[in-house]
């Protein structure tokens, strides 16, 4: 069984909704990247996103744009962030948080534009990420009318393809896309790119319970979610959050601060916004 | 009026394999709504009326086919014909699409505009058109380009724009595009970005090449006035791709006029060193569409470089892709030490300053009129005036001004 199937059917039968963060590999460095991801699991993540850099990221705001170059500048190639997801999925932490769930791994989810996965090749691409331990993979720029072929390569592999809806997407559309998506379905909380907003719009709630009377798929909220208000808003209405460029914020500071000190306010962030689920 | 016999786009956008829309969700609600306008207005008289009434009393259309005496001797061969794009308001091609996009936007009651520019032509043309119509209108600009190119920057503001200088990735045109693609992303309901070249996701690609056909449509015309007969071959130079699918279009089902696009060859053959994407990339996916991309093993967009800011960008438009695979159209490059010496050779011999983009389709006319017999015609689209680049080519030749 898929991993994030796993997560979800476990958090069902406890009542639990799932804490998703994002991190980008190779920002400062893949060391870096490691250590965030430990922190990030032992912190109470759920399911780790993978971001994977990438030199034109349209659907990304400043945040996560900036870690994208720096790490690309860097030298950082696409073989690199493979064996960095490899040794995140051999840690025996994120293998599985051995006290509370013996044998459930945190799945690992990549965030990969359509341009690498196209030059690598569909079918090659799913094969590397399946063998460095990712579940899934969401893929910002193929909407469901692109997105048919790598649909079906993944799913004769079980791996997930993660579909957005978004606040334009119209009803018909979402169902389109609901039906296409596996894992779970990502939800866009706002209309425009990632990053940290102060408020989400009221419509937010109306759409994801119109959504929940359409789908079985769990429903996850991304872009703007920083703050434990936020999460309260969506716990009741959401089987999970997605946090991002708050996360990415504090690990840039890695390059010129202490990590533990910086490992120390993610851990912090982390906790904040978990036990507000 | 021609008829192309072009099948393509289907209804998805593509071009053959390329083109499609390989955008975030969130876009995909305003493309299909700016589908379904531009298929309205395209079909709608009163719409087409109106753009040719602006073509004609504000942009000065047509553009004269000009003989080039000079030249066509200097060449020792073919004559060459120069249709005069730099002549438009504004001083190049661009113009066109920006009439034409503006008016769709209000139309579609849109008050406001974003638009991406690379050396500032787009930029200008868009600051105008939405000057005359009344839209708000936004520019983004990579920093290096606003350096470089001062005095469009002055003018976008005095038409009552605002530029935004660019500071991401890159800073230049291909940057300016994910910014503008960004800011779409947060204000599609009250916002049209129009978009500067035959690149994007559909449909944008056969939008502009449409709005950018009047130059074909013409020039074919001109020439069978001119002339007599149509021209042997057609040259223009390649970018993004708009002049050259505007002035290739009208003329893809003469089967007997050759069809030339000249690419930026830069500095060399080296990664980095060129702009040459139908000669030295391969398919993928950049800006929202499947089309050839200069890029490294990875699919990260590659560095390009030419003396020509107009030429810069790593990608270009799906259709030359679909074009270059038929065998259509061929594409060829051009030097940036050749494109300079045409810049001169032009201005001393015609008394017409050429837009460096200009010189590299002027370049490839003579190499291939010098090649071909007196009698053959050549028809070059002369695509922007040179004004812009003075300053750049003062910079490389060590003058100050």
């Amino acid at each position: 069984m898929n991993p994030i199937d796993q997560l979800f059917g476990r958090l069902r039968a406890q009542g639990r909704k799932a804490f998703i963060a994002f991190l980008t590999a190779g920002d400062p460095d893949l060391a870096t990247t490691l250590a965030a991801g430990r922190e990030l699991v032992r912190a109470g993540t759920d399911l780790l996103e993978i971001g994977f850099p990438y030199s034109d990221p349209i659907a990304d705001g400043p945040v996560i744009q900036a870690s994208y170059t720096r790490a690309l500048e860097r030298g950082l190639r696409l073989d690199d962030v493979f064996a960095c997801v490899r040794q995140l999925a051999d840690n025996p932490e994120v293998a599985s948080r051995e006290r509370e769930r013996p044998d459930k791994p945190t799945p690992l989810v990549a965030m990969v534009s359509y341009s690498l996965i196209h030059r690598r090749g569909p079918e090659a691409f799913l094969r590397q990420a399946q063998q460095a331990g990712l579940s899934g993979a969401i893929v910002p720029d193929l909407p469901v009318e692109e997105a048919e072929p790598l649909g079906e390569l993944a799913a004769a592999r079980d791996f997930k393809l993660i579909h957005l809806v978004t606040p334009t997407t119209p009803r018909d559309r979402a169902l389109r896309i609901a039906r296409c998506s596996t894992g779970f379905l990502y939800c866009v909380s706002v209309t425009g790119i990632t990053g940290e907003r102060d408020a989400l719009p009221e419509q937010l709630r109306e759409q994801l319970a119109w959504l929940r009377g359409q789908t079985d798929l769990p429903l996850c909220v991304g872009f703007g979610i920083s703050r434990p208000e936020q999460v309260r808003m969506l716990r009741d209405c959401a089987d999970g959050v997605i946090v991002g460029s708050a996360i990415v914020r504090r690990l840039e500071q890695a390059a010129t601060r202490p990590l533990p000190e910086v490992l120390d306010e993610v851990r912090a962030l982390v906790r904040g916004l978990t036990s507000a689920l | 009026m021609s008829a192309p016999t072009s099948s393509a786009p289907d209804n998805h956008g593509r071009f053959g394999a390329y083109g499609g829309r390989y955008v975030p969700e969130t876009l995909m609600f305003a493309l299909r709504q700016l589908a379904e306008h531009y298929e309205q207005a395209r079909q709608d008289p009163v719409f087409q009326e109106e753009f040719e009434r602006y073509l004609r009393h504000y942009v000065g259309r047509p553009s004269p086919l000009y003989f080039a005496e000079r030249l066509t001797r200097e060449a020792g061969g073919a004559r060459i014909y120069l249709k005069r794009e730099d002549l438009n308001h504004t001083g190049a091609h661009k113009i066109n699409n920006c009439i034409g996009q503006a008016l769709l936007t209000r139309r579609m009651g849109k008050p406001r505009v974003i638009a991406e520019t690379g050396a500032g032509q787009h930029g200008v043309a868009s600051a105008t058109a939405c000057a005359l119509f009344g839209l708000e209108c936004q520019v983004y600009m990579g920093e290096e380009d606003v350096r470089r190119q001062k005095l469009n920057v002055f003018k976008m503001k005095a038409l009552g724009s605002k530029v935004v200088s660019v500071t991401t990735g890159s800073r230049t045109l291909r940057d300016a595009i994910n910014e503008a693609l960004r800011d779409w992303m947060a204000t599609v309901e009250h916002t049209h970005y129009i978009i500067g070249s035959v690149v994007g996701p559909h449909p944008f690609p056969v939008m502009v090449r449409d709005f950018q056909s009047v130059i074909g449509r013409e020039a074919r015309l001109q020439c069978l006035e001119e002339v007599g007969r149509l021209p042997d071959v057609v040259v223009a130079c390649v970018g993004g791709g708009s002049n050259s699918a505007g002035m290739f279009y009208p003329f893809l089902a003469d089967r007997s006029v050759e069809l030339v696009g000249v690419e930026a060859g830069g500095r060399g053959a080296d990664p980095g060193e060129h702009a040459a994407t139908l000669g030295h990339g391969q398919p993928g996916v950049l800006h929202g569409s499947y089309s050839y991309v200069l890029q490294d093993d990875d699919g990260q967009t590659a560095p390009v470089h030419s003396v020509s800011a107009g030429l810069d960008y790593p990608g270009v438009g799906p259709e030359h892709s679909f074009w270059k695979d038929s065998g259509r159209v061929r594409y060829t490059s051009v030097s940036d030490a050749d494109a300079l010496s045409n810049f001169h050779l032009c201005a001393r011999l015609e008394g017409i300053l050429p837009a460096l983009e200009t010189a590299h389709a002027v370049v490839e006319a003579m190499r291939l009129a010098a090649k071909r017999a007196k009698e053959d015609v050549i028809v070059v689209c002369f695509s922007g005036r040179g004004d812009k680049d003075c300053y750049e080519v003062a910079r490389l030749e060590g003058e100050e001004i």
